[in-house]
């Protein structure tokens, strides 16, 4: 296994566009797969009973596959908040990728025959595969899939939440509260970010409405269909008193009970669709999140430029005795007297040294700009070309589900037809 | 139900419909009849020429038409022995300072003698219908009697003159003269007659609205109770209380169907532009979206054709049904009264003489009328249910073919997308 990462370690750096490379990726090299779900109960941190749902993650080296010996996979137990964790660190150790993100930790936009209960069979094993795909996309990303800690919550099941916690990454992460002061106040954000974050407003706004809207209309779909099995009973009733008819509406009445039936299958299929759609809804929200915070690197090198521009000017007046702008200090000195030539010495030498380690912060601060746009443009990029092919799959598979069902009713009501016309 | 007793009538007794002769015919029959019975009734009409024999006095029950209809009963008529053909079209909105009212045109056209001409185009409104079904329900009691379309549409609610309420009444309209045109013995009434031909119906109309007390009071025979009501009536009477139940059900189910289609309508009229709006805001998703968004926007067309036509079409035939059983029933009742009166008649008499003497002619005279009831109600019975089976058939697979004709353009409108969809994918490989 060790052999594995040291390999991975040694992958060339990938540069812009480069995207053949993918093929180099953690993926090619093991199959990951959420293979189950099963229930636990346990105690949880404040000592209470709590049953949680557990996920087998398994691992397999590619190659041994195509080999055909077939061993049997590694394989360990996750349960849904590790994988939080995981997100989470990747998060903060890769401020410039648009991060793939989790399934849905509660179930929302259910139409009212899906239940929204998270312990529902249904929502376990769509969560199962959500979170198979999450690894699946980490795994095959260009920077977080060479990740240490990625690599470990796939294949070490004890001590790997230390090993996180050990990383230090929580206090690395921003605080809400910087990260909002930095929006609110940056001056020249990268243009290209505000048009990227503004997107990602409006894709995320998109998104939830369609889902909101396709919700309701799953529900009114399934009355009618529904409603049509009511036939299948008054057909079999009134086929009891009449004589030639009888046949033909009875096998009728049948064909109705099996469109009323066929519903929940193109409904659950429906659901598919509405999870593709789910993970770019949040996937704007990983988009934001790049966004906002090249605009907190922005607005700390521009905080790191503002105080070096004061501190030079403080320098100045101080030297050449002028006061160009009203401040405090200039007040005070002049009801209190000015300060002795010692004093001002002394306050310029602070003044030169703190000027010194500003220009080294801009310079550094203005790097890590540069660097952070760098890459994290990159990825946008490449997040664009993933989410435009996506999609794209995405609609053609709806309308193929369109197709079929149309299909299906064409072939339930000829039947029918049929059957009338015996009567 | 209990046995026929010897003042019963001979039709009535434990065999099924199809078993039961005409009182008139001879041969088949098995039952011992008395030849009192059979007398009065075929004497001096078994001479009668068929089909044009003139339309019978009103007075006593059409006893020759019954003959005529006997006769007529196996006859399927197609094209070639139709001799009358009507038609309702051409709805017009009339204003007059008193009222305003929609007539419709009614097309004839005839090889019968009965008529003075062969074709004739006369204007009526649903007033005049209104007339001519009531004269039939009078003069041809024994019979059942097509319905018409409800009469009275709450104003306010329904559009008495919009387009979808003007042709649905024109449709139940033409149905109604059709059945009537069709039927062996209400095709040749008088008052049919009139209504397809007469220039100016109000002048009759008068004259009908003063007799009209006079006619129904003769078969008001209240009162009379009774004793065992055959079989073969009994059972069209459980029939058609069933029968009316089911359509009663199969109405809530259709209307319910509607209205859940229109919600799931009104909700996809939101959906499709959230696919446009969205579209707005991409590059290479753009048409594709566009694409889902016309897409969803045919089906919801097609969905808005199929919840108009089952509104339309299929509700209101349901509707006329339920009208035609209460008819009906109402025509099983009165049956019941005239062997009730019968019975009742013959009973006194029979207890007020004690030497057998001969029937009383009023007495024989009620006899007549059941028997000729009995007969013209059971011919118009399987012909009703033939005419049923034919209607339901064309109504239930009409009803399908809707449901498949809105499949069929929504499977279209998504098929077409498809390539569109695909297309710039293609393209891309290319270029990678």
């Amino acid at each position: 296994m060790t052999l594995l990462h040291t390999k991975l370690k040694t992958t060339p750096k990938i540069e812009a566009g480069d995207f053949t490379h993918i093929v180099e990726y953690l993926l090619k090299m093991m199959e990951i797969s959420v293979a189950e779900a099963e229930k636990r109960t346990g105690k949880n941190a404040v000592n209470m009973q709590e049953t949680y749902t557990v996920y087998l993650i398994e691992t397999r080296p590619v190659d041994a596959a195509s080999e055909g010996t077939n061993p049997v996979p590694d394989s360990l137990w996750r349960r849904y908040s590790e994988f939080e964790l995981l997100r989470n660190y990747l998060l903060v150790t890769y401020p410039f990728s648009v991060v793939p993100p989790l399934p849905e930790k509660r179930a929302e936009f259910v139409w009212h025959k899906l239940s929204a209960d998270n312990m529902d069979p249904d929502f376990v094993e769509r969560r199962r595969v959500g979170l198979e795909n999450f690894l699946l996309r980490v795994a095959s990303h260009p920077d977080l899939s060479s990740d240490k800690i990625f690599y470990s919550f796939l294949t070490e099941e004890n001590g790997w939440k230390e090993t996180v916690f050990e990383t230090g990454f929580q206090a690395k992460a921003d605080s809400r509260l910087k990260a909002l002061n930095a929006t609110f106040r940056v001056k020249n954000p990268d243009k290209r970010f505000a048009e990227m974050k503004h997107y990602g407003d409006e894709l995320q706004s998109v998104i939830s409405q369609l889902l909101r809207v396709r919700a309701r209309a799953a529900d009114r779909l399934y009355g009618v269909y529904k409603v049509h099995g009511n036939y299948g009973r008054v057909f079999s009733e009134w086929s009891a008193i009449e004589k030639e008819m009888g046949d033909g509406l009875q096998s009728a009445g049948h064909h109705m009970d099996a469109y009323a039936a066929s519903v929940d299958d193109i409904l659950e299929e429906e659901e598919h669709y509405a999870d593709q759609l789910k993970e770019y809804l949040f996937y704007a929200d990983a988009l934001r999140a790049v966004c906002r915070k090249h605009e907190l690197t922005q607005y700390e090198l521009e905080m790191a430029a503002q105080d070096l521009t004061s501190k030079k000017q403080q320098r100045e007046e101080l030297a050449t005795g002028t006061i160009r702008t009203f401040s405090l200090k200039g007040m005070t000195s002049k009801l209190f007297g000015q300060e002795t030539p010692e004093q001002r010495e002394a306050k310029l030498k602070m003044l030169e040294t703190q000027i010194e380690e500003g220009e080294e912060l801009v310079k550094e601060r203005n790097a890590e700009c540069e660097e952070f746009v760098k890459s994290a443009w990159v990825d946008i990029e490449r997040f664009k070309e993933q989410k435009d092919h996506d999609l794209r799959e995405a609609l053609i598979s709806y309308a193929i589900m369109q197709i079929s069902m149309c299909k299906k009713g064409i072939q339930v009501w000829n039947n029918a037809k049929e059957c009338f016309s015996k009567m | 139900m209990s046995a026929g007793t010897p003042r019963s009538l001979p039709s009535s007794g434990q065999k099924p419909i199809q078993d039961i002769c005409h009182p008139l015919s001879a041969e088949e029959c098995a039952l011992s009849r008395s030849p009192d019975v059979l007398n009065p009734c075929s004497a001096g009409e078994r001479d009668l020429i068929l089909p044009n024999g003139t339309p019978v006095d009103t007075s006593s029950p059409a006893s020759s038409s019954s003959l005529l209809n006997r006769l007529q009963l196996d006859d399927d008529l197609d094209g070639e022995t139709r001799d009358l053909f009507v038609t309702v079209d051409d709805p017009k909105k009339h204003v007059s300072t008193m009222e305003t009212y929609i007539t419709y045109r009614v097309c004839t056209k005839t090889t019968r003698t009965e008529f003075d001409l062969p074709e004739y185009s006369v204007r009526r409104r649903y007033q005049d219908f209104d007339w001519l079904r009531n004269k039939l329900e009078e003069s041809q009691p024994t019979h059942l009697i097509p319905p018409l379309p409800e009469k009275f549409v709450m104003k306010g609610v329904v559009d008495r003159f919009s387009e979808e309420f003007v042709e649905t009444r024109r449709k139940a309209l033409d149905k109604f003269l059709k059945r009537v045109a069709d039927h062996p013995v209400l095709s040749f009434n008088e008052h049919f007659n009139a209504f397809l031909s007469a220039k100016d119906l109000n002048k009759r109309q008068g004259l009908a609205l003063l007799t009209k007390m006079g006619e129904s009071v003769k078969y008001v025979t209240g009162g009379y109770k009774l004793r065992a009501r055959p079989v073969e009536f009994a059972a069209m009477g459980d029939y058609l209380d069933v029968f009316t139940q089911k359509l009663g059900t199969i109405d809530r189910i259709a209307q319910r169907i509607i209205k859940e289609q229109s919600e799931f309508l009104m909700e996809l009229r939101e959906y499709g532009p959230v696919y446009s709006s969205w579209s707005s805001f991409e590059e290479d998703l753009h048409d594709p979206l566009e694409g889902v968004s016309g897409c969803v926007s045919n089906c919801s067309s097609a969905l808005e054709e199929l919840t108009e036509d089952m509104s339309e079409d299929f509700l209101p035939v349901l509707r006329e049904y339920v009208l035609y059983i209460e008819s009906m029933k109402n025509v099983l009742k009165k049956r019941d009264q005239v062997q009730a009166e019968y019975e009742t008649k013959l009973e006194a008499v029979v207890f007020r003489e004690d030497k057998k003497t001969l029937v009383p002619s009023d007495v024989e005279k009620c006899q007549d009328r059941v028997e000729c009831f009995n007969a013209d109600l059971k011919a118009d019975w399987d012909r009703w249910q033939n005419n049923k089976r034919q209607d339901f058939r064309q109504l239930l697979t009409g009803m399908a073919d809707k449901n498949i004709q809105y499949y069929e353009k929504c499977l279209a409108a998504w098929e077409s997308l498809i390539p569109l969809l695909q297309d710039k994918q293609d393209a891309k490989g290319e270029t990678n």
